[in-house]
């Protein structure tokens, strides 16, 4: 047994199978959920109360059966995604613009700026933000608007940290110093030079942070602090679902496969992004 | 060595006084608490007015913070909305299940993360590795409630063998735990393996190994042994995260710990108890960071000067 050789080459095939699958499982979630609005014209809301409780796999109407109400688990699991990938997703950007807006000028333009910004980002990287969350939301009450809201509040510094560090790094190398000799104004400085160069980290961050928001989202509103219960969303569904556990095992189990699928989708792109992007491993823990 | 710890001491007040400003100022948006208590319809402006003098909330909000702050630090969260009881009292029955809980999860991810991180890394690059590293990754992709409802669903209801919720006997530990245990040993596993990749590359490993040790002494006594330091201070900085994870399993579960002490508040709308549960916690966390950063720096004076 020897220990801890170099990778073989087989490395490199498994590498390609983690893309095809993290390709596979977000883009067809993304497709299926945004073509929802096709597929099941309803939205997952018509009920059938003569067809409550079917199980999966034995009427064609119903592939993954029905729940308590007699509505169609695959129509709302697929309409349900829209709620996950809406917080992921604008969570997210919200995050990365705020986030990379301060960490460009906390590095660049350093002084006061950084040290408030650092320290401010010490201590709310030192917060536990799951549980101020849950305080907020249960007294001001729930909302996808306000879910997105913390996720931004909570993550901006993620970013800000980041693209501090990759600025730092930058600032005072010889492009940087030539654009500032031939007279390039700071602001085409930050945006047209280093902002290209910080981008690799900040899209893997992303990739992360979309597949942590909706496992977030969906804790949040199974806790019944999310998104608003009437609408159909995998974390409402898997509350509802709990109390039918022992007589429709489905009504729990396929939203629960759907988070698993799209988050392991977005890991895996994750991951491999990493390793394409990001070889040092500045984003690596 | 001195200013290295105080300089985490006042890191750690800073944080401490902005989790306890963001929950007093939280428990202000609620609305008048004395509506909340008087509850019945028949009030006069004047039995607010009443209420509101007990209750201090005639004051301005930096003299009921610095009031709530005291109490903090002797431990008064003021009383229940439900009956009176003491916030303190609740939570000194609720925090022992919770740490339980806590080191039960801690645990059984130890159990399980060291032997498959070590041998993903031995195995580096060849199949065991990939599946290993394929299964943390799924690990990772779902919720943690989600892996508690499944659980319930095979040990419950199909096998008939687990009690479905409460804290009753070692056995009401098994699911609660494991769920934990699981998704934290997702992470840990690739740590370990990072870890030992990092230790493996060493010269006196080489060493060991050319005097003809064997390979599992060479692994555990030379290896995992200099790979336990990073180990360790991570395993204590992820206990935000694992605290954050069993409040919503408690859920799951009915554990009658912190959890489902905070979520009975918010549907009751009982906030001091709210407030004095997510504050203890939040302060909890703080510490153990806190303690975990200054054993690290002990440990490995590299860390200090950064």
């Amino acid at each position: 047994m020897a220990l801890a050789q170099a990778a073989p080459a087989s490395r490199r095939h498994f590498r390609s199978f983690e893309l095809v699958l993290g390709v596979l499982l977000t883009g067809g979630m993304t497709l299926a959920v945004l073509f929802s609005g096709f597929l099941f014209p309803d939205g997952g809301e018509s009920m059938d109360l003569m067809a409550r409780l079917l199980p999966p796999f034995q009427n064609p109407a119903h592939l993954l059966g029905t729940d308590p109400l007699g509505r169609d688990v695959l129509a709302r699991v697929i309409v349900g995604g829209r709620i996950s990938l809406t917080v992921g997703v604008l969570s997210v950007l919200g995050a990365v613009v705020l986030g990379t807006l301060m960490g460009l000028i906390a590095g660049y333009y350093r002084g006061i700026a950084e040290v408030i910004l650092m320290r401010f980002a010490d201590v709310q990287l030192a917060l536990p933000f799951i549980l101020i969350a849950i305080m907020f939301l249960a007294i001001l009450g729930t909302g996808i608007d306000k879910v997105i809201f913390f996720m931004i509040i909570a993550q901006w510094v993620q970013y800000a940290r980041l693209v501090r560090g990759s600025v730092l790094a930058l600032r005072d190398r010889e492009f940087i110093l030539s654009a500032r000799a031939i007279g390039v104004g700071n602001g085409r400085i930050i945006f047209q030079h280093i902002l290209p160069n910080v981008l690799g980290p900040i899209v893997i961050l992303m990739t992360l942070n979309v597949a942590n928001n909706i496992l977030l989202e969906s804790s949040l509103t199974f806790l019944g602090l999310g998104v608003d219960p009437l609408i159909p969303s995998w974390g409402g569904m898997l509350a509802d679902g709990r109390t039918y556990l022992q007589s429709a095992w489905w009504v729990s189990v396929f939203p629960g496969l759907a988070i698993m699928f799209t988050v392991l989708g977005l890991n895996l792109l994750g991951d491999w992004l990493r390793d394409f992007l990001d070889p040092t491993g500045q984003t690596s823990k | 060595m001195a200013g290295f710890i105080l300089k985490r001491l006042l890191q750690a007040v800073f944080v401490i006084l902005a989790v306890t400003l963001i929950v007093a100022f939280a428990i202000r948006l609620t609305g008048d608490p004395a509506v909340m208590l008087a509850g019945g319809s028949n009030i006069t402006e004047k039995d607010l007015q009443n209420i509101r003098q007990a209750l201090g909330l005639e004051r301005p909000f930096y003299v009921q913070y610095f009031d709530f702050l005291r109490g903090v630090l002797v431990g008064d969260f003021g009383r229940s909305f439900m009956g009176g009881t003491p916030v303190s009292l609740l939570i000194s029955k609720a925090l022992p299940a919770t740490l339980l809980l806590a080191f039960a999860s801690l645990l059984i991810s130890i159990v399980l993360s060291v032997p498959l991180g070590v041998y993903a890394a031995v195995q580096r690059g060849r199949w065991p590795d990939q599946l290993i590293r394929i299964l943390s990754l799924v690990g990772l992709s779902f919720p943690n409630f989600w892996l508690a409802i499944m659980l319930v669903l095979f040990f419950s209801i199909t096998l008939g063998i687990l009690p479905p919720s409460g804290m009753e006997g070692p056995e009401s530990f098994v699911m609660p735990a494991l769920t934990m245990g699981i998704i934290l040993t997702a992470t840990n596993v690739r740590l370990v393996r990072t870890s030992m990749l990092e230790t493996l590359s060493q010269q006196y490993i080489m060493v060991a190994r050319s005097k003809g040790l064997k390979d599992r002494v060479v692994l555990y006594k030379h290896a995992l042994r200099n790979s336990a330091i990073p180990l360790v201070t991570y395993i204590g900085l992820q206990f935000g995260s694992l605290i954050g994870g069993i409040v919503i399993v408690e859920r799951v579960f009915n554990w009658p710990g912190m959890g489902t002490l905070a979520f009975d508040a918010i549907s009751a709308r009982d906030y001091p108890v709210l407030q004095g549960s997510i504050t203890v916690l939040a302060l909890f966390i703080v510490l153990i960071n806190l303690l975990v950063d200054i054993a690290y720096g002990l440990i490995d004076p590299r860390i200090r000067t950064e």
